[in-house]
Order: structure tokens, then sequence, then C-alpha cells
């Protein structure tokens, strides 16, 4: 276990270096310069280049990126061309929006999915069956932008149970919970629609196999048999799709929150690749490589509690 | 000595708008852009003029809806004979919003940080003329030029401009403190900025508006839904000429289209082939056809414009029946030129303006003989690609800069790749015109020299779109300048 730990711990740091080095190179090898993006296209080069040596951005390339590692490791990744303050700020501001959206918007997504994938499988071949994997098709086939169009129109717009976008910060609680209604269905739907395929031909796997049809004939109720004997069963394959899902909502969110004009940072990674904001951009991008890797990791534990079997993969 | 003296500053603007009793004074204003800092003598982004410019902070002068500039902190000036040294007298009673006075050593200061080598002020170029700045007393300040500068006042009415304090400059990115009707009250980073109605400036009793609230909102679609739900009272600069139909059609709405000082055109490369050739250049002009593009691009609601100037400016040439649209005409020039049968690169920003007109210009130059590609590119790579290196043939762009003709004496290292002695002379005299009628004449002439010379062709005036709840007043139907003081609008 110790030595699983160690490896994957390595593993992890080694990743989040790869990204940070692969970031930085392709936000240099992007055209673009901060400095006529901030003073816009009819300054002067004098100002440009001033402004240029105050950001540190005459410096060559390997200094800029040394200076970079140097400060992280110590725990300042930056200070953002564009906002002047540093990174660690911007990221703590979004944080307390961005992490929330994406815990509901995993939570909904888990009991979305499971839950129609198993009424799907228990239907299998009756119409409850058909209309599941009818709105699950439709729900793979929308893209979640047109679909958070949609929700505001009919929520915010026509019924005005909702607010259409913004958030309030959590100062009052029910606003932000209300605020975050949409957003986590937006994001849910979509992502839950895959899983309840995954879900449901899981579950139809296991229900043909010998065991399942010895309980069925030891007269077993069809409820503890599904909860008992197939679920558990068919739990590897749905805890992978969830894994990978994580990454799917994380990154979802940056297109949520353009649509539901919300300050989380998703937007905020959007807008600083457009202006090449380029500390932020690399805090950004390792902190989401950080969660996906820490989801996988979390996958492989649940594997083990899973199904023992494969407890040697953690040797 | 001329003597330019005016009695009451605030009267212009608070005529008719002093009905009692109001029913909301919360002004919620949505915007496209989002700020990132909150100095506009630091960044060019124009929602920080939008936002706090003439709001937050004040220059010595402002100009109104008609571009015509009137005294703010500076009540009164004198000007020398030789129009080289401007004396200010400063407003009694102005104060920052911390509590300190503005004096003249403020102004000295806020002149001396825009003007220095390390400055990094975005309009540098407005505090070129400028030789020196001295405080004559706490009151007064006198301004020494190099050369006479017919744009000066209003160029230091800009935000550019903005009077601030050595106290507060340097947090001014994040807290800004002005001497504005309206203090700094809060900011939630890419969600919204608040302002509160400042008890203390010296006109206080003529503002309606007790809070002001921005809401940051990018996307046609997600505005169109938060005005919809009467979640804004406003959006000034509204995105998307194709969703104003259902605003107008509704009653709690009015939908008001203005004039912006942005140009709309089809850059040429003057600095290589084809478009060195003036032929070639001429030969787009004709193939173009301005009333497709702008029913095309705008949805009708765009002026057309045949040079390099604003259709709202007292100055202003119609020039757009020059080269008609005539697609046999442009392929006999392009043949002629060489061009006929030949690809050329159209690089596109990616505003939707820029967009749109770019496919229907494909369609109208193929119709002349010319296969256009065009290139969709982001917002970095138009700025190094086009802007920097120069590395295209056409592209469209709006320049949104009041007086921005100056950019065909930039030089040929500007994107534009021209360079004319003779316009280069024009320019310099128009700048240093102090004589109204005779300024006027020769920016008439300076169009017409753009157009002849047909350096690009010129497609439409960048609209103002705005869209009001119908209960809003005070709002500018035109933008002659980058900023809206929002101290004349009021909520019935």
């Amino acid at each position: 276990m110790q030595v699983f730990l160690l490896r994957r711990s390595l593993g992890f740091l080694a990743t989040l270096f790869a990204v940070s080095v692969i970031v930085f190179l392709v936000m240099n090898v992007l055209p673009g310069d901060p400095a006529v993006t901030i003073l816009g296209i009819d300054s002067t080069e004098d100002a440009r280049a001033a402004l240029r040596a105050e950001l540190g951005l005459d410096r060559p390339l390997w200094q800029r990126y040394g200076a970079w590692v140097w400060d992280a490791v110590r725990g300042d990744f930056g200070t953002s061309y564009f906002f002047r303050v540093p990174v660690s700020e911007l990221i703590a501001e979004r944080l307390p929006l961005t992490l929330p959206l994406a815990a509901f918007g995993m939570l909904a997504t888990v009991t979305l999915g499971v839950t129609l994938g198993i009424i799907a499988a228990a239907q299998h071949g009756r119409p409850g069956d058909w209309a599941i994997m009818l709105l699950s098709q439709l729900g793979i086939a929308i893209p979640a932008f047109w679909l958070s169009i949609l929700l505001v129109l009919l929520f915010a717009v026509k019924l005005r149970w909702l607010p259409p976008g913004g958030f309030p910060g959590w100062d009052d609680p029910v606003l932000a919970l209300r605020s975050l209604i949409l957003p986590t269905a937006a994001l849910a739907l979509v992502q839950s629609a895959v899983l309840a395929r995954v879900t449901r031909s899981s579950a139809l796997e296991v229900m043909r196999l010998d065991f399942v049809r010895t309980a069925r004939a030891t007269g077993l109720a069809p409820r503890r048999i599904l909860g008992r004997h197939i679920l558990p069963n068919a739990l590897v394959p749905i805890v992978t799709i969830v894994g990978m899902q994580v990454a799917g909502v994380v990154t979802g969110t940056i297109v949520i929150e353009n649509v539901f004009y919300l300050p989380g940072l998703g937007r905020l990674v959007f807008q600083s690749i457009a202006n090449r904001d380029l500390f932020t951009v690399q805090a950004l991008v390792v902190l989401f490589a950080a969660i996906v890797v820490t989801a996988n990791f979390l996958v492989d534990i649940a594997y083990v509690l899973i199904d023992p079997r494969l407890k040697g993969r953690l040797a | 000595m001329t003597t330019l003296r005016f009695t009451c500053l605030a009267a212009a603007f608070a005529v008719g708008l002093t009905a009692p009793g109001f029913a909301q004074s919360t002004l919620r204003i949505g915007l496209q852009q989002e700020p990132t800092v909150l100095d506009p003598t630091s960044d060019a982004t124009a929602s920080i003029d939008g936002m706090l410019a003439q709001n937050v902070f004040e220059s010595l002068t402002v100009v109104d809806e008609t571009g015509a500039v009137h005294p703010q902190l500076a009540t009164t000036w004198e000007i020398s004979d030789d129009g080289l040294t401007y004396t200010f007298k400063l407003v009694e009673g102005a104060t920052f919003h911390d509590g300190t006075s503005l004096d003249a050593e403020d102004v000295k200061f806020s002149f001396d940080r825009a003007m220095a080598e390390d400055s990094t002020n975005p309009s540098k170029g407005i505090f070129e003329p400028i030789e020196s700045v001295t405080v004559i007393d706490p009151a007064t300040v006198e301004i020494k030029l190099t050369r006479k500068d017919a744009f000066f006042l209003f160029n230091l009415a800009q935000g550019d401009a903005s009077i601030i304090a050595p106290e507060s400059v340097d947090a001014n990115a994040t807290t800004p403190i002005g001497t504005g009707p309206f203090k700094f009250d809060g900011w939630t980073r890419g969600d919204r900025l608040t302002l509160i109605k400042y008890e203390d400036h010296r006109a206080a009793s003529d503002v309606a508006i007790d809070k002001v609230e921005f809401r940051f909102i990018a996307d046609p679609a997600a505005a169109t839904a938060a005005l919809m739900a009467e979640e804004l009272d406003a959006f000034p600069g509204f995105p998307a000429p194709e969703l104003l139909e259902q605003f107008e059609a509704d009653p709690r709405f009015k939908v008001v289209v203005g004039s912006t000082e942005g140009e709309v055109i089809l850059a040429l490369n003057n600095a290589r082939a084809p478009f060195d050739k003036i032929e070639a250049r001429q030969a787009v002009s004709h193939a173009i056809n301005r009333d497709e593009i702008i029913d095309g691009a705008m949805y009708g609601k765009a002026v057309p414009i045949g040079s390099f100037y604003p259709p709202h400016g007292p100055a202003y040439v119609d020039l757009t029946g020059l080269y008609p649209h005539d697609s046999e005409k442009a392929k006999e020039l392009f043949t002629s030129a060489g061009v006929a049968g030949s690809e050329i690169t159209l690089r596109v920003p990616p505003f939707p303006y820029a967009t749109r007109s770019g496919e229907i210009v494909q369609a109208e130059l193929a119709k002349a003989g010319v296969t256009v590609k065009v290139e969709n590119v982001e917002w970095g790579f138009w700025i190094d690609e086009v802007y920097k290196k120069k590395n295209y043939d056409m592209t469209i762009i709006a320049h949104t800069s009041p007086n921005d003709l100056s950019n065909f004496a930039r030089g040929k290292d500007y994107f534009y790749g021209f360079q004319s002695d003779d316009f280069d002379a024009l320019w310099n005299a128009i700048k240093t015109e102090t004589d109204t009628d005779t300024r006027m004449g020769l920016l008439k002439d300076a169009q017409n020299f753009v157009a002849d010379n047909a350096i690009h062709a010129f497609l439409f005036q960048l609209p103002k779109l705005g869209i009001y709840r119908a209960n809003v007043d005070g709002f500018w139907a035109a933008s002659p300048v980058l900023y809206q003081p929002l101290s004349a609008v009021t909520i019935k």
C-alpha cells in the first residue's frame, strides 16, 4: 500500500510538472502580445515597451519559467498580467463558486445517471427503457450551451422561478443556491445521459450471469437482487465513467459559466487564454490537472473497495 | 489673450432632471466587456472608461453627447496668443472620495505620471505635445505645449487624462478613487461592479441615482435573457443587432440606435502586392456593396462610410458615392492590376461585425473575379500576425478612437503599410490648426485624400445599440467618447 501511494504521488508530481512545461511552451508559441491587448491597438510603442518591462515580458523564456517554478514551489503562483493581483487571490475568490458548482454537478450526474440507468435496465425492453434511452440519446446530442439557453428561457424568462445567471455570493445562501440550480442542471443533464447508458448496459450484462439466475430461482425479491447482487457487480465500469466525468464536469464549467455569466474558474481560464495571461493559465491548468489526477486516484481506490479481487493492483 | 469662460458646468447636464420622488434609484447596467483592472490611465479596456470615466474619475474637461468640450475640474482656461500656454482655473470644492481635496498638485502629478518615460498610459500620444506642467497656485495650473494642438482640450476629457491623487494612485487598479459624482463601492471580478452616489460631490444634488450596478454578461443570448427577466435596466452597448427586434416589439423596452467613433474598414495591406497598386485597391472599393454588408452583418443597423471619419462629426463629407458598387468595373481594375484570378487572404478577427462582414466581402469579391480565402483568427493571432508583423492582405477592423485620421500619418511601420509625405503634412496642419473653420476644411481634405487613394475600403460606422427599460432616461444615444456620464440618468 505504501509503495502504491509513493508511486502515485511521484506520478502525480511528474504529471503536474509536465503539464506546467507544456502550458508554458504552448502559451509562448501562441501568437499574441499582452502589452498590445492591455494597451490597445492605438497605443504607442513606447508605452508598450514600458509595460513589457514592468511585466517582465522582456526577459528570455527560460528565465521566466525558472522564476515561475522557483516561486511556485514556495506557494507563489505569480501575478496576473491583466488583473495585476496574485494568481492565488484570483483562484481563491473563484473557488467558492466553481467548487460547489462542480460538486453539485457531479452529485446530480451520479444520482440521475445511475438511477435512470438502473430503471432502464430493470425495465429492459419495455416502454420505460425506451423512454430513458431516447432521453439519454437526446442528452448526448444536445450541446450544453444550447440546453442552458433553453433552461434560462423557460425557468428565468418565462416562469421567472430562477435567476437567468450571475452569482450573488454566499452571503445569502438561499440566493446563492438558487442561482446554482440551472447551471447544475445544465451540467448534469448532459453528463448523466452518458452515465445512464453505461449503467444500463453494465447492469444488463450482469443480469445475464448465472448467479443472478440462481438468485432469481431461490425466490429473492427483484429489488433485493438488484441491490445486493446486480448493482455491486456492475459498479466497476460505472465508477470508471464517473471518474472520467469529473474531468467532463470540470471542463464543462468553462461553457456553463460563460452562458450563466458566473464568475468562476472556468470563465477565468477561458478569458486568460484569450488574453495570453500566462501565469493565470499556468496555475489554472495545473489545478485542473491536479483535480483530474486526484479523481483517477480515487477511482483506483474505489475499484479495490468494490472488488476485493483487485487488491493485488495496489502492490 | 483668448478667454473662454463658462458659468455653470453642471447646468448642461442637469437641465430637466430634477423630478422629485424616484421610485427606484438603483440602476443596473449590463456590459459585454469585463475589465481586469479599474485604472483608466493604465489599461485601454473600453469598459473601464465606460464605467468609471466622468463617473468615478473626472478630468479637466468633459465631452458631451455631440463631442463638444465643456469645463469639468477646470472651470475656465486661458490660452496664450501663440496657442502654446494653457492656464486652467480649478473648480472649487472638488474632493477625492477619500476626503482629500483636489488641488493643482494633483493635476501636475497626474500629468507628470502619464508623460513619464516609463508611463504605460494607453493614450500616451495625448501627452506627447506637453512640455511642462506648472503649479501657479493651489487652484491654478499652467500647461505649456511644444506645438499647437487642436485636440488638446478634447483629449483632456478622456479617461486616460483622469485626475488622480498621489495618495491613492497605487490602489486605483482595484479600488479606484477619483473626484466624480459616484464613488467605487465594490467589485466582484467577472460578475459585477457597484458604485454609490458621492454625497460630498459639488453637484451631488443634481444626481438622481443612488446606486449603480454594472453586470458583466459577455454572451448575447445570456444578455437577452437577463434583460427579458428584468434583471437589468440598461444595456447601452448591446452586442447583437440580430436580437434587437424582440426588444423593439416589447413595450417594456426602448431601443436606441446611435453612432460611435468606430469606423469599420476592410483594411488593405498597402505595403505589399497586390494592394500596393491603387488599381487593386480601387477595385476592392468598387467590388463591395455596403448596403448588402450592412444588411447581412448588422441587420441594417449601421450607416455606410466612404472615408475614415464618423458621419456624425462636424467635418464629415459623404464619400460613399466615390466608388459606386460595380462588379464589372472592379473586374476590369483587378485585371489591369494583374490580380484577376489570384487568391487573396482575408484575416478576420473574432468580432461578430467582422466575421459576418467577411463572408459577404468574400462573395462580393468573387463576383469581381477574385478568390478570397477567409481565415477567422483569434484576437492574439490578429495582434501578432496582422497588426505587428503586417502579415496579411486584407482584414476587417473597427477603429474606435476619436480623431483617428492620424492613423494614416503613422508611417510604413503601422499595419496599414501606408506612408505619404502629403498626408503627413496635411495631418500636421490639422493637429496644429486652432481655427475651427480652417481645421474643418483641412479635415475634409484629409477625408478626400484617404478616399481618393482608396487606402482601404470603408464599410460602415459601428452603431451603438442601446436597450433600455422604458422608465430609464438620460443615456446618450451616440458615443463620441468611451464613457457615459451617469449623473444625468433617471429612473421614473
